[in-house]
């Protein structure tokens, strides 16, 4: 037991460095993690999927999909895992750290990039690069799956519609025999850039405490 | 008079040609004049002393009268009556002089660019000052009850309906806090200070007690919405310095109640102990709950009336504006806040009242709103200026600017030392020049000067009464006058951000409610109930209780991004209609049948012209192009970026149609996506008719009584050809009485 500790202890400053949360944080992450993960050292999709909160998620596959994303590691290969350690839950969960007030200019368009190259990928999903037309229609329509059939019909058109707007603002001399293959990552971040993603993606991970990790707890 | 009446004739026939400013400057001139001599017809009892052309004129009539009567009196062909119209007669003439004022403040240029509306309307309101006390006659003064039953509530009204949710959500725990503890702050350190200098020798004033000075304190420690409003709107600061300014000049009215009737109590009052201290807490969430209650109790009533409208929708606006009204007057018949009571009344009645009501009421709405805060907005400026020059006045210098001093450093030092506490909590923190913006901002203006009026007079001495209303006039005159001119230069000085001219765009929809979703996905995996948490519990709700009761029909299960999407094509489509071209299309189904030939599967034979995909997104191409609206239809929640709505301007024809061409070429090359990239691409028709029906509407799709601009969808999932057959066409463009009902827009 006392060496487990020193050694989570020495991996806890590790993670600081590459993740930029605190060690508080860290540990508090940890302690979720267990929980969802029954304790075990990997989490498996299942685990995710049990949690009963997120039953009412209508993007819930794509959430969870992006946890075993290899591209939302640091090596940013393709493919994705099986299951992951606390280590990738970790990487995964720094996406979405708030900024502080002491955030340089570079600092926080680094932050935005890689926030929205999270987002890019939970869209790319057969990771070419692009958001195809069929990627930006299923995501659509997972948005409004809780509207029954008329959601799918109109989840084409406004998916329609959206790619016609990304393709005029980004390619604007698009020639008559010119076809849009999709969404390239520079062109999500133009459309973009007036959400300020920087200041709206993130989650408060300060106000976590012990206490509320009970809550939400997977299948017992 | 008649004299008058003489005198004006020549002159108009002397208004030939010339620029149009000097007519217009000697309209308004005439105008003034008018005005002016309409208060010399003053009540005819009473005055025989002071106006003694007045009075031989009348003897004169009068002798004329009974000269006739002993004679065969002869049928008055003419006659003079002006006390049966004289009340309407004089209000309307007040109101059409400032809406003329204000109209000749844009005809000229340059002035409006360096003096903001407000002071300019001051200004004229103190030149009629001056020239109704040179006539020696008595001026309208800003009544009290005039002002907050009447000028008050349509700025309000207009400020609640379209508060900008989001923002306002987002920021409210800063809002609050500047709203709550800053009023308190700046009401006892004011009314403390004046209070010690009050005891100053020289400023002969010692007799004011301390309650009095906290009253005054508590007076003029209020941001003013109406002045916040009026200058903030013309600099188009960015969306958070906006809200936080005016959401504080609009929360703090329930401490500003609070405080005023708990001084005035207590100064009746012999002692004031702590129970009625801790009384007066209590009394701070009753006024403030209490009102947003009754605002609550409106709106949703306002919303159940408005399900059931759809076969009088002629007065649909009305019920809107009746509730509202309704729940301001029942939160003043209760003490409780009005103001909190008439924005939460908007804010809860909006979404659920615009899923209801036809288009037309919607437009009738917004214009009538916009048109009635405008005028009462310009008419309490001028009355202010008015009263100025006519309120009793006690200049006591050391008084006076003591209070201008304190009134700037409390608001700085609340500001600054708020912010301090509050950044610990913030993710998006506020920089310094932001804290100088809002310290800045923090302008006075006529609810101040209204409460100060209604202190009564046994308060002290009548000087105790000018006295305060002097040092309310004067930081009023000076946070208007100084910082509101001064705050454009400042803004552009300090490259303060300014608030994006962005149009709605569909992308940055889809993804604000996906980012919705994600962080609410993430906050639960963290097992942490955040924001996001509680508010999608709370959209939850809404979606499966709430809506179904207040809105009608179908509409209660459209989900946000439909609705907004119905919206962006509806109104591409009208601007289509409307730009009368409907008919020439069809030029472009030529390319697009060429392409749809190449296209590997067979297109289902059509009965009718061929606008296929093509068509549509050009529609949705035309409309994204040039609209300005936002995404909750409305994002221009001030008076001066709603005069911009390009939709409602007279576009280009020309320009138009140089943009449709282009457009033209650009949608069709996206449409034709070779087949490999999709199975069953759903192709949208839109049928066009020659004449004015224009929409087709598939019976199939759903049986709302309202509509949507519902396309056709002609993917392989509708097996029945029924689809091509039936048809019924809506009419978008005016449409006959009894089909009112269902012709317009969705939300």
């Amino acid at each position: 037991m006392g060496a487990t500790q020193t050694h989570s202890e020495y991996q806890y400053e590790n993670m600081v460095g590459k993740t930029g949360f605190s060690t508080e944080q860290i540990k508090n992450l940890h302690m979720r993690f267990q929980q969802l993960s029954g304790n075990e050292k990997t989490l498996r999709r299942e685990h995710l999927k049990n949690i009963p909160a997120l039953a009412n998620n209508p993007i819930k596959t794509e959430i969870i999909e992006a946890f075993f994303d290899k591209r939302n590691q640091l090596d940013n290969e393709l493919g994705s895992y099986e299951e992951i350690g606390f280590e990738e839950f970790l990487m995964v969960m720094s996406h979405f750290r708030p900024l502080s007030i002491k955030t340089s200019e570079e600092e926080r368009t680094a932050m935005r990039r890689q926030k929205v190259r999270f987002l890019f990928n939970m869209h790319d999903t057969d990771g070419d690069g692009k958001i195809t037309l069929e990627e930006y229609r299923k995501a659509v329509e997972e948005l409004l799956s809780e509207s029954g059939t008329i959601g799918q019909e109109g989840a084409r058109a406004i998916a329609d519609a959206a790619m016609l707007e990304v393709a005029s603002t980004n390619v604007p001399n698009l020639g008559p025999d010119d076809f849009y293959e999709g969404i390239t990552f520079e062109h999500f971040e133009e459309i973009l850039k007036d959400l300020e993603m920087e200041s709206r993606m993130h989650v408060r991970f300060l106000d976590m405490n012990t206490a509320n990790l009970r809550c939400g707890k997977t299948s017992s | 008079s008649a004299a008058d009446r003489n005198r004006i004739h020549p002159n108009m026939a002397v208004l030939g040609p010339g620029p149009a400013s000097f007519r217009f400057g000697s309209v308004l001139l005439i105008l003034l004049i008018l005005s002016g001599s309409s208060w010399t017809r003053d009540v005819p009892t009473g005055r025989n002393d002071t106006r003694p052309e007045l009075n031989r004129e009348r003897d004169g009539q009068n002798r004329d009268h009974g000269n006739n009567a002993t004679k065969h009196k002869a049928f008055p062909v003419l006659e003079l009556n002006y006390d049966y119209v004289r009340m309407p007669f004089e209000i309307s003439l007040w109101i059409l002089l400032a809406l003329l004022m204000k109209l000749g403040f844009h005809i000229i240029p340059r002035i409006s660019h360096i003096v903001p509306e407000s002071c300019l309307l001051i200004f004229v309101g103190l030149l009629i000052g001056g020239v109704i006390k040179a006539i020696q006659e008595k001026a309208p003064v800003m009544d009290t009850k005039l002002f907050f039953l009447y000028l008050l509530p349509p700025i309000i009204l207009d400020a609640g309906y379209f508060l900008p949710i989001r923002a306002f959500t987002e920021n409210m725990g800063t809002i609050l806090v500047f709203a709550v503890v800053g009023t308190l702050w700046n009401a006892f350190f004011i009314g403390g200070m004046m209070f010690a200098v009050c005891q100053i020798e020289a400023a002969a004033a010692a007799h004011v007690s301390l309650l009095s000075c906290l009253l005054f304190g508590s007076i003029i420690s209020a941001v003013d919405p109406v002045a916040v409003l009026a200058v903030f709107e013309e600099i188009h600061i960015n969306e958070l310095l906006h809200i936080l300014v005016f959401g504080e000049s609009l929360l703090n009215d329930a401490v500003t109640v609070v405080l005023y009737h708990l001084f005035e109590e207590f100064s009746h009052a012999d002692t004031v102990t702590v129970g009625d201290a801790f009384l007066g807490v209590v009394s701070f969430f009753v006024v403030s709950l209490g009102g947003i209650l009754v605002g609550v109790i409106y709106g949703v009533l306002g919303a159940f009336t408005s399900r059931f409208t759809s076969h009088f929708r002629v007065i649909e606006p009305l019920f809107v504006f009746l509730y509202s009204y309704m729940a301001y007057l029942s939160a003043e018949v209760f003490h409780l806040s009005g103001i909190m009571s008439l924005i939460a009344c908007g804010v809860v009645m909006r979404p659920y009242v615009e899923a209801n009501i036809s288009h037309k009421s919607y437009t009738t709405i917004k214009y009538f709103l916009k048109m009635w805060s405008s005028v009462s907005e310009t008419l309490i400026f001028i009355f202010l200026g008015v009263s100025t020059v006519e309120g009793p006045h006690n200049w006591n210098w050391i008084f006076v600017v003591f209070t201008l001093v304190f009134c700037l450093l409390s608001r700085v030092l609340g500001v600054v030392g708020l912010t301090f506490i509050i950044n610990k909590f913030r993710i998006v923190k506020l920089t310094k020049k932001d804290q100088f913006i809002v310290a800045y901002g923090g302008l006075r203006g006529a609810i101040a000067f209204s409460l100060g009026y209604l202190i009564h007079q046994d308060e002290g001495s009548k000087d105790t009464r000018g006295m305060f209303l002097t040092a309310i006039i004067t930081v009023i005159f000076f946070t208007v006058f100084v910082q509101g001119m001064t705050i454009r230069p400042l803004v552009e000085l300090l490259a303060v951000k300014k608030k994006k001219e962005s149009k709605p765009s569909i992308n940055e929809e889809i993804h604000t409610q996906f980012l919705d979703h994600l962080l609410t996905g993430i906050e639960d995996i963290c097992g942490h109930y955040g924001h996001h948490h509680w508010k999608d519990k709370l959209n939850r709700f809404n979606k499966t209780y709430v809506k179904k009761w207040l809105i009608a029909g179908e509409r209660s299960s459209e989900p946000q991004l439909i609705s907004f999407y119905n919206k962006m094509e509806m109104k591409q489509a009208m601007m289509l209609v409307e730009s009368g071209s409907a008919a020439k299309l069809p030029s472009v189904s030529k390319k697009v049948k060429r392409t749809a030939e190449q296209q590997s599967e067979p297109t289902p034979e059509r009965m009718i012209p061929k606008i296929s995909k093509t068509r549509e997104a050009e529609i949705r191409r035309i409309l994204r192009a040039n609209l300005q609206n936002t995404r909750q239809r409305l994002r221009s929640y001030s008076r001066h970026d709603f005069f911009m709505d390009p939709f409602e301007d007279n576009m280009s024809e020309v320009r138009f149609r140089r943009q449709r061409v282009e457009m033209e070429r650009r949608m069709s090359h996206y449409l034709t996506v070779p087949a490999k990239q999709q199975e069953t691409p759903s192709v949208r028709k839109v049928w066009f008719e020659p004449e004015h029906k224009v929409y087709t509407y598939d019976k199939n799709e759903s049986t709302r009584p309202s509509d949507s601009a519902a396309l056709l969808d002609e993917s392989n999932q509708r097996a029945d050809g029924q689809s091509e057959r039936e048809k019924p066409t809506r009419c978008l463009s005016d449409p006959g009485p009894d089909e009112e009902g269902s012709c317009f827009l969705p939300s």
